[in-house]
């Protein structure tokens, strides 16, 4: 009989291994969906995590890793305050899209007039959108206590729309001869947050690292930071050493907002170049991936974010080259969840294996 | 000697790091009250639940009316005839009694006819109930009804009683006992358990005895002097509590006033409290859980706030300010439950040090956390109170019950509080750390601290307090000197007069 | 825009069928809810319940088996959700994200090669007598099995938490599983029997969206529909006939919104396509909800 014990502290071990394992059963099992497609199990699981890194063509794929991981980065460090506090928003991504939308309005407002302030501009007009956006699934929490879960997803919907109608209205390009979408701002210089794009390197990159340092610092030694691990671990400990929890939700879902906002902006400002229909590619839902995958510690969805944007990546070339379908990579991640999940369990509990004998 | 009802033959249960009972064995018969008696962590609560099926021995055999009994899970035992009612009561707020009722029962019948049956026990044994009431909104001695007619309603051959009287006031003790004595005479045994050496003696015939998981010894209540008993259980002389006669200074806090809501469902409303603390001196607060004493420690230490000139400390009004700004003023507060408000389980003991000490030990530089400053501070307050704790970067769900305890009032009393509020300061401790932090709070009295000390424990109370007040529905009564208070006037302070109609004896 | 282009009568009939796969997915949410558990991955059940259903029903050509199979679909999907929260102790509100991100990938896995395809048309059954009512039938009595079966399952489910003892034993378990336990009832067995019975449900709320609504595979054809389902079991207080109004009203906004979008109304169209979700915002501002099940959302391990 298999019988689980609830350990006295999380052990150390598992805390850092079960991730590896559940990479590696995610390997396994992706490996037994690859066969059932009809491909090679060890020639596409290679291709998609290692080739992108090690292959004659990695020169490439490289600053693709970057420019995917990005925006990866800059949400998920955004949701681990929030979840750590049991803020749940899970509607980042439509704060993505608000951010792209604020941002890219301020760039093309300005076209085409060349200055140094225009870039900074889109990125406060981006953080502000994104943080406006997340401000009202946390208002309505903590004002109504309306679920803020279903809130910030509904208001990702509410976000899709107004993005197509901004493609297809206002901010459509008035020289593209009727084709959706909007100027592209990548091809503006004062507006593109590109730094050099051969590189992969945008200001989001340089966000994304500056976001992991601040979070670090802020959750291991500031007091803010303790504040939203004791609120997430016990709220009523937290209300007695004298937090406010009102508080707390506005400045969690602030935070997380504003990151989605410039990730968002950063997108539209470089690698996407444009507003458009389908402008947002599940950046949003796949961060919250990132920063389960990550334990919600800064340096821990530094590196999931690193292995997603490998996926994605690694996911492209074996589309191409082997002809897997797109969605197998989506399973592929969502088994990847799954298996962090699961292999969790080993952390916090000590797994037995038949009767104990008679102590 | 006829055939014993339940037989117990060298039962043992280990878990991880303790052996929880220890080859116990012993006999229950037919027709009498048997008492378990035991400190906290004796094994008592492993025991019975083996015998009820919750647990399953590592070894041993147990015997009902001389067949072997080996329950694989709660419904066997109670198609066996045993019956138990728990210490924290296993009922549903959401649900009203009928269902409750039905709930414990194997095969209920409609909801009609529980309610019918409800109201017939009720009146046989004398515990007024009303079936279609919801359980949340029924007191302490209410909700016990509910247990026992759920138990009765099934005609057990055994009843098991898991600590009975820890939550009702005297007047309710006694419509208890009268009920169990009829249940007796009705050829009901009972297994009582308890650490309240008087009760025993008042209401059992034979008592079993363990320490540390074994039996130490058996031996007849009603002729065997408290002493004995106490002696047998705790295995040492006790160390008492000095209590010195204080001189009390001036006020130094007063609470006029105090009006609250019932932060949630089934939470009390404060109404209208006025309370007064001198330098010096102890205030003893009882009353039954659940009447207002979560909330009125939550206004004394910010987590309720209030208008401006509710709370006044020092000449200061500071109703409107939260924890920490009352913890500067010296205001410090220790909340009932351990696990998950005065103490975050999952954190470090380092990190819980924080979680109340940052204003008044300077934890903090800017924002940031000083780590070493308050490291050494959750090791100050390991070494001072005798925390058993490996140090300080264990978590706060690793210590035991006592331990953690001591803990959090050590991280309080440490501080040097001005005015120091404490609720429930030695529930579920050991007689010896209980002791300890008895001791701990006269000191911090003598130094010239207020103390305000909530606790249903009425002999704690009378042990330590200068004065005595009574909390019952979310109000206050006025306080009087503890010294030369009778049992029946406390009983009075406490019971108000809903719970009080005695069971009409021989109806 | 020319508003007599929109036919009351029409209005309210296809308001009952909008409203049907929402109806259906939420019943078995709340049913979950009562027994404690959240499980945040209606949407990647509903669409594996439509992606299932729908190659079911291509393969075999009864949309019988493919309803059949479409329940089943969504019940071993939940099972997966069952298996991590309830054995394997995993956050439930993690848990039901990663259930919503696998359905979709998975769903749209497995139906790319039935993209395009129409599905066959499922007949109406008209209640006799009662649909040839004037006004009255029309709306209420002719439709779809799949419409009055969710209807039939909102009024089992009502029965059976109200009157069956295994209705009171699920909602005692949602209540205080901890009391529960002590009771002797299996707190872990009855989660995932409601769990599965969840997926069941919300399995057929997507087959109605794919074999009937719309009626043909497309990726991500549920739209948020298993989102709206876990708001409308919040609006309806965990209460069964309170569910079948909210799942109305939000059908009712759904087929508003389209009507006037069909009649030329002067809002773009990507405006009035928000207006389901800004009113299920609304709805959940608005109501003060009733008390959530005692235990809900919280992991269950049976310790000493």
């Amino acid at each position: 009989m298999i019988r689980l014990e609830k350990r006295t502290a999380p052990s150390q071990f598992w805390t850092y291994a079960a991730p590896l394992l559940a990479v590696m059963l995610t390997m396994a099992c992706g490996g037994l969906l690859f066969a059932a497609l009809g491909k090679d199990p060890f020639v596409t699981i290679r291709t998609i995590f290692w080739d992108p890194l090690f292959s004659e063509f990695a020169w490439y794929y490289r600053p693709q890793l970057l420019i995917k991981a990005a925006p990866l980065v800059l949400i998920a460090i955004g949701l681990s305050f929030g979840f750590r506090a049991g803020v749940w928003n899970i509607g980042a991504e439509g704060q993505y899209i608000l951010g792209a939308i604020c941002g890219a309005a301020v760039g093309l407002a300005f076209y085409p007039t060349e200055s140094v302030f225009i870039l900074p501009l889109m990125i406060m007009a981006g953080a502000l959108g994104g943080w406006a956006w997340a401000m009202i699934p946390g208002v309505l929490r903590v004002k109504f206590g309306t679920n803020e879960i279903l809130v910030s997803l509904m208001l990702v919907y509410v976000a899709q729309n107004l993005l197509a109608s901004m493609a297809l209205g206002v901010m459509r390009n008035p020289d593209a001869m009727g084709f959706p979408g909007s100027r592209n701002l990548a091809r503006y210089p004062s507006a593109t947050s590109w730094i050099n794009e051969s590189a992969g390197l945008h200001w989001g990159v340089v966000f994304a690292f500056i976001a992991v340092i601040f979070a670090y610092i802020t959750l291991s030694r500031h007091i803010f930071g303790f504040q939203v691990r004791l609120s997430g671990q016990s709220p009523r400990a937290a209300r007695f050493a004298g937090v406010n929890p009102g508080l707390l939700v506005l400045i969690c879902m602030g935070i997380s907002g504003a990151l989605a906002g410039l990730a968002g902006l950063f997108e539209v400002a470089g690698p996407s170049g444009l507003i458009s229909i389908d402008f947002n590619a599940g950046y949003g839902f796949t961060a919250i991936i990132v920063a389960f995958l990550g334990r919600l510690h800064p340096v821990g969805i530094l590196l999931a974010a690193g292995l997603m944007a490998l996926t994605y990546i690694g996911g492209e070339i074996a589309q191409s080259n082997l002809r897997l379908p797109a969605a197998a990579i989506q399973v592929l991640q969502g088994m990847l969840l799954f298996f962090l999940l699961a292999v969790d369990v080993l952390t916090h509990y000590r797994v037995r294996i038949g009767t104990r004998r008679i102590a | 000697m006829n055939t014993p009802l339940l037989r117990l033959e060298g039962l043992t249960k280990a878990y991880p790091g303790v052996v929880a009972n220890k080859d116990v064995s012993f006999d229950i018969q037919p027709g009498e009250i048997h008492a378990l008696l035991g400190e906290n962590g004796a094994g008592k609560s492993t025991l019975v639940k083996t015998i009820y099926g919750l647990v399953k021995p590592d070894a041993g055999q147990m015997y009902l009316q001389g067949a072997s009994f080996e329950p694989a899970e709660p419904r066997a035992a109670r198609a066996a005839g045993v019956a138990m009612v728990f210490q924290h009561f296993s009922l549903f707020d959401a649900m009203n009694v009928a269902e409750n009722i039905a709930l414990g029962m194997e095969n209920p019948p409609p909801q009609r006819e529980i309610a019918a049956r409800v109201r017939l026990v009720s009146d046989q044994y004398g515990l007024p109930l009303d079936p279609t009431r919801i359980v949340g909104e029924l007191s302490a001695g209410e909700r016990q009804r509910v247990e026992i007619i759920r138990c009765l309603l099934q005609d057990p051959k055994l009843l098991i009683m898991d600590e009975p009287t820890s939550v009702l006031t005297p007047q309710e003790v006694a419509i208890l006992f009268e009920t169990l004595r009829r249940l007796r005479d009705a050829g009901t045994a009972i297994l009582y358990i308890s650490h309240k050496l008087e009760e025993i003696r008042a209401l059992c015939d034979a008592a079993t005895v363990l320490r540390l998981g074994q039996v130490v010894g058996t031996c007849d209540p009603r002729a065997t002097s408290a002493r004995e008993m106490a002696e047998l259980m705790v295995g040492s002389s006790l160390h008492v509590p000095l209590k010195a006669a204080r001189a009390q200074g001036e006020v130094i806090m007063t609470l006029q006033g105090l009006s609250a809501k019932a932060p949630h469902r089934f939470g009390t409303a404060l109404r209208d409290i006025d309370l007064t603390v001198r330098r010096g001196e102890i205030l003893g607060i009882g009353g039954v859980a659940g009447n207002g004493q979560d909330e009125l420690v939550a206004a004394l230490s910010g987590e309720i706030r209030t208008r401006r000139n509710t709370l006044m400390m020092q000449g200061e009004s500071i109703g409107h300010l939260g924890p920490n700004a009352r913890r500067r003023m010296g205001l410090l507060a220790a909340p009932e439950e351990r696990m998950g408000h005065a103490a975050a389980p999952d954190m470090t003991l380092t990190e819980n040090a924080l979680l109340t000490a940052v204003a008044r030990q300077d934890l903090t530089r800017r924002g940031f956390v000083r780590w070493g400053k308050a490291r050494d501070y959750a090791s100050a307050v390991i070494k001072a109170f005798d925390v058993r704790t490996p140090g300080p970067a264990n978590t706060a769900r690793s210590l035991s019950g006592g331990n953690l305890q001591k803990f959090v009032i050590g991280r309080e009393i440490m501080q040097n509080p001005v005015v120091f509020v404490v609720n429930q300061p030695t529930w579920g401790v050991d007689a010896s750390a209980a002791a300890a932090i008895r001791q701990a709070l006269l000191d911090l009295a003598d130094k010239g601290a207020a103390v305000i000390c909530i606790s249903q424990d009425l002999d704690e109370l009378m042990e330590i307090s200068d004065r005595f007040a009574a909390l019952n529905g979310g109000r206050l009564s006025a306080p009087r000197p503890a010294q030369g208070l009778s049992v029946e006037q406390i009983g009075l302070m406490l019971g108000g007069a809903h719970d009080m109609e005695v069971a009409h004896v021989d109806a | 825009m020319d508003m007599s282009a929109i036919n009351p009568v029409l209005l309210l009939a296809s308001l009952m069928v909008a409203a049907t796969p929402i109806l259906l997915a939420a019943i078995g949410e709340l049913v979950v809810e009562r027994a404690g558990v959240l499980n945040l991955g209606v949407e990647g059940m509903m669409i594996t319940g439509a992606v299932c259903g729908f190659i079911v029903t291509i393969n075999a050509g009864s949309p019988l088996l493919g309803f059949a199979g479409a329940a089943l679909g969504g019940a071993m999907v939940a099972l997966v959700f069952g298996i991590l929260t309830q054995v394997l102790l995993s956050n439930q509100v993690a848990t039901g994200l990663a259930l919503t991100l696998f359905g979709l990938g998975l769903a749209a896995l497995l139906g790319q090669s039935y993209i395009g395809i129409k599905a066959p048309v499922i007949a109406k059954w008209p209640v006799p007598l009662l649909s040839d009512l004037p006004l009255i039938g029309p709306i209420l009595f002719n439709h779809d099995p799949v419409v009055y079966l969710g209807i039939l399952i909102i009024a089992a489910v009502w029965y059976f938490l109200t009157y069956s003892r295994a209705g009171l034993v699920l909602r005692a378990v949602g209540e205080n599983h901890d009391a529960a336990h002590a009771l002797g009832y299996h707190v872990v067995r009855v989660r995932l029997l409601a769990i599965m019975f969840g997926g069941a449900c919300a399995g057929l709320g997507g087959a109605y969206l794919s074999l009937v609504r719309v009626p043909q595979w497309t990726e991500g054809l549920t739209a948020g529909a298993g989102w709206i389902a876990l708001a409308i079991v919040v609006f309806a207080s965990w209460r069964p006939w309170r569910l079948l109004l909210g799942a109305y009203l939000f059908g009712g906004v759904t087929v508003l919104q389209l009507n006037l979008q069909a009649a030329g109304f002067a809002l773009p169209v990507a405006y009035l396509s928000m207006a389901p979700y800004l009113a299920t915002i609304l709805v959940l501002v608005m109501m003060r909800s009733g008390r959530a099940p005692g235990s809900l959302a919280q992991s269950f391990h049976a310790s000493r």
